[in-house]
C-alpha cells in the first residue's frame, strides 16, 4: 500500500532537471522548456519568481520558443526548486539538452538572413546606379562616366551575386551529383549567366550590363525562401520540443538504496530504477517490486490500464498511475521498443524521401527543354543569323532570363508557404512542405481508434442520473488519484477540495476518512457492490461509510465531431478504415456508431504497417491519422501522416502533420487546403507554360532585349504570386 | 558630373553602414524573440528593478 498525501501525492510528477546543468566555475546554467506562456504577465511573473530564487544572475524567456534561460551562483539553489517555482505558478517545465536540439537550429535561418541583407543591400545600390545608366536616353552623359557607374554596380554585383546565390548554388550543385535537376539549377544558370554576361559587356564598353537583374532576383527568391523555411523551422521546432518533453530524467537507485536523477541516455541494462506514480517507464524494465496500475495505451491502444505484477516485462512508454514500482532495466534507450518502432519508422521514411516534389518533377521537364532552346538559339544565331558573337550570346541570355522559371523557384513555395501559414492559424502545424502535395493526391483514410476517435481516456457518462452530490463527494477522493478512472471523476466534477486523510491501494481504489466515515471509491470488490457485468463500459463504485454504493460508469467517449469528421470526408471521396490495437467489442461499437466499412481490431503496430503496405499494392494511397507509440510505423508508412499535440512525441516525429486541440475537423480542412493548393500550384504552371510559349519565340527571334526580358519575367512572377495569395482568403471549413 | 565621385561614395558608404547595422542585429540575436520583444514593451521596468534590488 502506497500512501499518498497532499502535498506529494499531488504535485505533477517531478523531472529533477539536475543532470541538464551545465557547469562553468562557479556559474550554473539551465535551459528549461516552460509551457502555457503566451503573454506579458507570464513573462513577467516567471522572470520575477526566477530572481527570487537564490544566487539567480539571470532568468530571460524568450516567448516565440516558450525557453528559459537561467543562470545561476553556487550551489545553494537546487535544480528541482526551479521547476517547482515555475509549476507553482500554473506552468509546466521540463528540461533539455540545448546542445541536442539547437545543433542544426537557427544556423540556416541566420545564414539566409545574411544572404537577404546583402542582396537587399546590394539591389538597392545597383538599381540606383542602374536608373541613371537607363535614364541618359539622349546620351548626355558621356562614355566615361557610364562606364565608372557600371564598374562600382560591378564591385558591388559580383561579390553579393556569388555570396546571396550560396543557397540556390549549393542545393543546385547537390542535385546535379546525384544526376538530377531541381530549380535551383535553372535559377543559378540564369543569376550566374547575367552576371557574367553583364561582366563581359561592361568590359567590352557594351550596351548590354544588367548588375542589377541577378542581385533583385536573388532578392526576392531569398525573401521567399526566408518565409518558407521560418513557417517550417517553427513547425519542426514545435515536434522537437514535445520530443524533448520525452526524453527527461529517470531516478536511478544506488546500491544504498538512494534514488538519484540521470538522464534517460544514460541508463544501463543492470541499472535499478525508481518509477513514481504519473511516470513513464523509460526503457524496457522488469519489475522487482511494486503494486500499481499501468496505462499501457501508448504502446498497445489498449484503453483499460491493467494490474503490474512482479517479474513481469515493462515497455519503455507504460505509464506507471498509482504506486511506487521498482524496477531493473534490461535495455538502454537504443534498444527499447521505442527503438524498435524508430527503426520501422525510419524504413517509412526513407520511402517517403523518395517522393518528388511538384516543382522539381517539373524542373525535370523543363531544364533541358529551356536549355536547349538557348543553346539552339546561339548555334541558330550564329550559323544562319549572321550575327555577332556578341548579338548571338544576348539573344541565348534573353532565352534564359525570359523563361527563368518563377513558376517553379517562386510560385509553388509561395502556395506552400501561404497554405502552411494558412492551416498553421487553424492550429494545425505542417512539418514539410511536400506533406500537402503527398495529401492532395490521396483517396483513403485510416483512423487509430483510441486515443484518435475517441479522447482515449474514460469520461463520466452518467452524471445526471446520479443523486445529487454525489460526484462532488466521489471527487473529493478521487483528485487524489492518477488512475484514469479517478481522473474522470475529477475532471467531470471541477475543481475543488481534496480528501485530507486519504491513500491509494492498487488496484482497488481510494480510501478516505471524512468526517468520521470510511468513504471508499474503486472497484466493485473494493466497496463490496455487486458488479453489473457489462463489457462496453467501465464502472466505478463509490461507497460512503455504510450506505449502499452508488455506480459511476464511464466510457472513452468519441470525440464530439467524430462522425462529422467521417462523414465529411466520405462526401469528399475518401474511403475510411479503422485499425485499433484495442479489442474487438469496443472496436466494434466504435465502427458501428460512425459508419466504418473497413476496419480491424487487435492489430498489432507491425500488423498496421502490412495493412498499410496492402493498400499500397491495391493501388490506394492511404493516409494515416493516429496518436499512440503503435501508430508511429504505420504514420511514417502511409502517404502521409497526421498526428495530435498531445500524442506520443514519437508519433509526432513519424507524422507530417499535428493536430493541436481535441478536435478532429482539422483534418477536413487540412485535405481542403492541400486540395486547394495543388489546384493554385497548376494554374501557375499553367500560367507560366503560357507565357514562355508566347515569349520564347520573341526571345529566340532577337525581338526582346535583356531588359525587356527581365521586365516580363517580374511581371510574370508577381502574377503567380499574388494567384498563390489568394488561397489565403480561403474560407475555412471548421 | 563632379559631384558624383563624392555622392556615390556617400550613397554607397551609408547603404553598408545599414547592411553591417543589419549583420550585427542578427548576430546579437534581436530577431530570436520577436514575440517576447512585443510582450516585454508592456512590462513596467521600474516596478520590476525594484523588486530585484
Amino acid at each position: 500500500m502506497v500512501t499518498l498525501d497532499a502535498a506529494s501525492g499531488l504535485s505533477a510528477p517531478f523531472i529533477d532537471p539536475l543532470p541538464f546543468v551545465r557547469r562553468k566555475g562557479d556559474e550554473r546554467h539551465l535551459e528549461l522548456l516552460v509551457r502555457g506562456m503566451h503573454c506579458a504577465a507570464c513573462i513577467s511573473r516567471i522572470e520575477r519568481a526566477m530572481h527570487a530564487l537564490p544566487g539567480v544572475l539571470s532568468a530571460r524567456v524568450n516567448l516565440s520558443t516558450g525557453k528559459l534561460a537561467l543562470t545561476w551562483k553556487g550551489d545553494a539553489l537546487e535544480p528541482r526548486r526551479i521547476v517547482s517555482a515555475i509549476e507553482a505558478l500554473g506552468f509546466d517545465a521540463s528540461p533539455f539538452d540545448p546542445e541536442t536540439m539547437e545543433r542544426d537550429k537557427g544556423a540556416e535561418t541566420n545564414f539566409l538572413l545574411r544572404c537577404l541583407g546583402v542582396t537587399a543591400f546590394a539591389s538597392m545600390n545597383v538599381m540606383l546606379l542602374s536608373v541613371s545608366v537607363w535614364a541618359d536616353m539622349a546620351g548626355e552623359m558621356g562614355e566615361g562616366t557610364r562606364l565608372i557607374l557600371l564598374w562600382i554596380s560591378a564591385l558591388i554585383a559580383i561579390p553579393a551575386t556569388l555570396y546571396g546565390g550560396l543557397p540556390f548554388y549549393r542545393s543546385a550543385l547537390g542535385a546535379l551529383r546525384v544526376g538530377r535537376a531541381n530549380m535551383d539549377v535553372p535559377i543559378s544558370i540564369a543569376v550566374l549567366g547575367a552576371l557574367l554576361i553583364s561582366v563581359v559587356e561592361t568590359a567590352l564598353g557594351g550596351e548590354h550590363a544588367y548588375f542589377e537583374a541577378p542581385v533583385m532576383l536573388l532578392f526576392l527568391l531569398l525573401v521567399g525562401r526566408v518565409l518558407d523555411h521560418r513557417l517550417r523551422e517553427q513547425a519542426r521546432a514545435a515536434a522537437k520540443d514535445l520530443l524533448a518533453m520525452q526524453s527527461g530524467t529517470a531516478l536511478r537507485l544506488a546500491g544504498d538504496g538512494s534514488a538519484a536523477p540521470v538522464q534517460v541516455t544514460a541508463i544501463a541494462p543492470g541499472d535499478e530504477l525508481l518509477i513514481l506514480p504519473g511516470d513513464r517507464i523509460p526503457v524496457n524494465a522488469v519489475l522487482i517490486e511494486g503494486e500499481s496500475s499501468l496505462d499501457r495505451s501508448l504502446v498497445t491502444g489498449e484503453s483499460m490500464p491493467i494490474e503490474a505484477k512482479a517479474g513481469e516485462l515493462l515497455y519503455a512508454g507504460v505509464r506507471n498511475l498509482t504506486g511506487r514500482l521498482r524496477v531493473r532495466a534490461i535495455a538502454a534507450v537504443g534498444d527499447s521498443l521505442v527503438a524498435e518502432l524508430t527503426r520501422l519508422i525510419e524504413a517509412g521514411e526513407q520511402r517517403r524521401s523518395a517522393y518528388i516534389r511538384w516543382a522539381d518533377r517539373a524542373a525535370e521537364i523543363y531544364v533541358p527543354v529551356v536549355h536547349t532552346i538557348a543553346a539552339l538559339t546561339l548555334i541558330g544565331w550564329l550559323t544562319f543569323g549572321d550575327a555577332t558573337l556578341r548579338e548571338s550570346v544576348m539573344a541565348a541570355i534573353a532565352v534564359l532570363i525570359i523563361t527563368y522559371p518563377c513558376a517553379l523557384g517562386l510560385a509553388v513555395p509561395a502556395v506552400q508557404v501561404v497554405a502552411t501559414g494558412r492551416l498553421f492559424q487553424a492550429g494545425i502545424l505542417v512539418k514539410s512542405g511536400d506533406a500537402l502535395e503527398r495529401i492532395a493526391t490521396c483517396d483513403t483514410i485510416v483512423f487509430d481508434k483510441t486515443g484518435t476517435l475517441t479522447y482515449g481516456r474514460p469520461r463520466l457518462t452518467d452524471e445526471k442520473s446520479l443523486p445529487p452530490g454525489t460526484l462532488e463527494d466521489a471527487a473529493l477522493l478521487a483528485r487524489t488519484s492518477r488512475h484514469p478512472l479517478s481522473r474522470a471523476i475529477a475532471e467531470a466534477a471541477g475543481p475543488g477540495a481534496i480528501a485530507s486523510e486519504s491513500s491509494e491501494i492498487a488496484g482497488k481504489g481510494v480510501e478516505a476518512r471524512v468526517n468520521g466515515e470510511i468513504w471508499r471509491l474503486g472497484s466493485a470488490l473494493f466497496t463490496g457492490a455487486q458488479d453489473a457485468e457489462d463489457d462496453e463500459a467501465l464502472s466505478l463504485w463509490f461507497r460512503k461509510g455504510e450506505r449502499a454504493p452508488v455506480r459511476l460508469t464511464l466510457h472513452d467517449a468519441l470525440r464530439t465531431d467524430a462522425a462529422q469528421t467521417v462523414e465529411a470526408l466520405t462526401k469528399m471521396g475518401f474511403t475510411c478504415v479503422m485499425l485499433s490495437g484495442d479489442r474487438e467489442a469496443p472496436a466494434r461499437r466504435i465502427a458501428e456508431a460512425l459508419g466504418f466499412k473497413e476496419w480491424e481490431s487487435g492489430i498489432t503496430p507491425e500488423g498496421k504497417t502490412e495493412k498499410l503496405k496492402a493498400l499500397r499494392s491495391e493501388g490506394r494511397r492511404a493516409v494515416m491519422v493516429g496518436d499512440g507509440m503503435n501508430d508511429a510505423p504505420a504514420l511514417a508508412e502511409a502517404e502521409a501522416g497526421i498526428s495530435f499535440g498531445n500524442a506520443a512525441g514519437i508519433s509526432q516525429s513519424a507524422a507530417d502533420l499535428i493536430i493541436e486541440g481535441e478536435r478532429l475537423l482539422p483534418i477536413v480542412e487540412a485535405i481542403n487546403v492541400s486540395r486547394a493548393s495543388r489546384t493554385h500550384a497548376f494554374e501557375n504552371f499553367a500560367f507560366s507554360a503560357l507565357y514562355n510559349a508566347l515569349a520564347i519565340p520573341l526571345a529566340v527571334a532577337g525581338l526582346v532585349t535583356p531588359l525587356i526580358a527581365a521586365i516580363a519575367m517580374s511581371s510574370s512572377s508577381l502574377v503567380v504570386t499574388l494567384n498563390a495569395l489568394r488561397l489565403a482568403k480561403g474560407r475555412a471549413t471548421t | 558630373m563632379n559631384v558624383l565621385t563624392f555622392l556615390i561614395p556617400i550613397a554607397i558608404f551609408l547603404g553598408a553602414l545599414g547592411l553591417v547595422a543589419f549583420l550585427w542585429s542578427l548576430k546579437s540575436g534581436q530577431y530570436d524573440d520577436l514575440e517576447g520583444a512585443a510582450a516585454r514593451i508592456l512590462l513596467d521596468d521600474d516596478e520590476d528593478d525594484a523588486k530585484r534590488s
